[in-house]
């Protein structure tokens, strides 16, 4: 069940699951490892995140392996009232 | 899922898509305000700062099993999408002893591939079964 939160004056922002908290503040010297771009490909497994949704009058978090054991249809789109 | 706040969802739905489909927007509608979640999918768009007209379908297993992507002035075809995740589910259901060919929809006919079926396929599928009678 996805669970309902509270809105503050920040704008809840969700990410994908699994990526490290970005530390504040280290002085050790960052040593950028090469970055792996996540392929998408089909017969792969999709990339697991949270975030926040409106969902029938309440504001809750979701996350995409809560819907494991369902078919299910990600869609993305450019914004809120645009005309397609 | 788009980058907009979800209280611009709410707006949206409250004020304008629960006219167009009763009780309004069905399932959740998702934030990905920064485009985080829409990079690891490979469709943000960093440069217009939005998200481009993705679609992904998952299976019981977390399996991407297809995706489409469409720039934003032109919109999906949801009857093509449900086709696709029937033909998806048929497959599975018959735990890979069949196959969906080119323009198939529930009704058509399948195919079972195997050693008999190999170079006879023209026997049993005609292009005209390719398109909508």
């Amino acid at each position: 069940m996805p669970e309902e939160f509270k809105p503050g004056c920040a704008r809840p922002t969700g990410g994908p699951v699994g990526e490290e908290p970005a530390k504040a503040g280290t002085e050790e010297p960052i040593i950028k490892k090469e970055e792996q771009k996540p392929m998408i490909q089909v017969g792969k497994k999709a990339p697991d995140f949270t975030a926040p949704a409106y969902f029938q009058g309440k504001f809750v978090n979701i996350k995409l392996s809560e819907y494991l054991g369902k078919w299910t249809l990600l869609c993305f789109y450019p914004g809120d009232f645009t005309f397609v | 899922m788009s980058i907009d706040s979800v209280f611009v969802h709410k707006m949206w739905n409250d004020n304008e898509l629960s006219k167009m489909v009763k009780g309004g927007v069905p399932f959740p509608m998702l934030s990905d305000a920064g485009g985080r979640v829409g990079t690891a999918y490979g469709i943000y768009d960093p440069d217009a700062g939005v998200e481009t007209r993705g679609r992904f379908i998952i299976d019981p297993d977390g399996i991407i099993q297809g995706f489409e992507v469409l720039t934003p002035p032109v919109g999906r075809n949801i009857a093509e999408s449900l086709r696709q995740v029937q033909a998806f589910q048929l497959v599975r259901e018959s735990k890979g002893t069949q196959a969906t060919p080119s323009g198939w929809k529930p009704g058509k006919t399948t195919l079972k591939p195997g050693p008999d079926l190999v170079g006879k396929v023209w026997e049993v599928w005609k292009t005209s079964m390719a398109f909508d009678d």
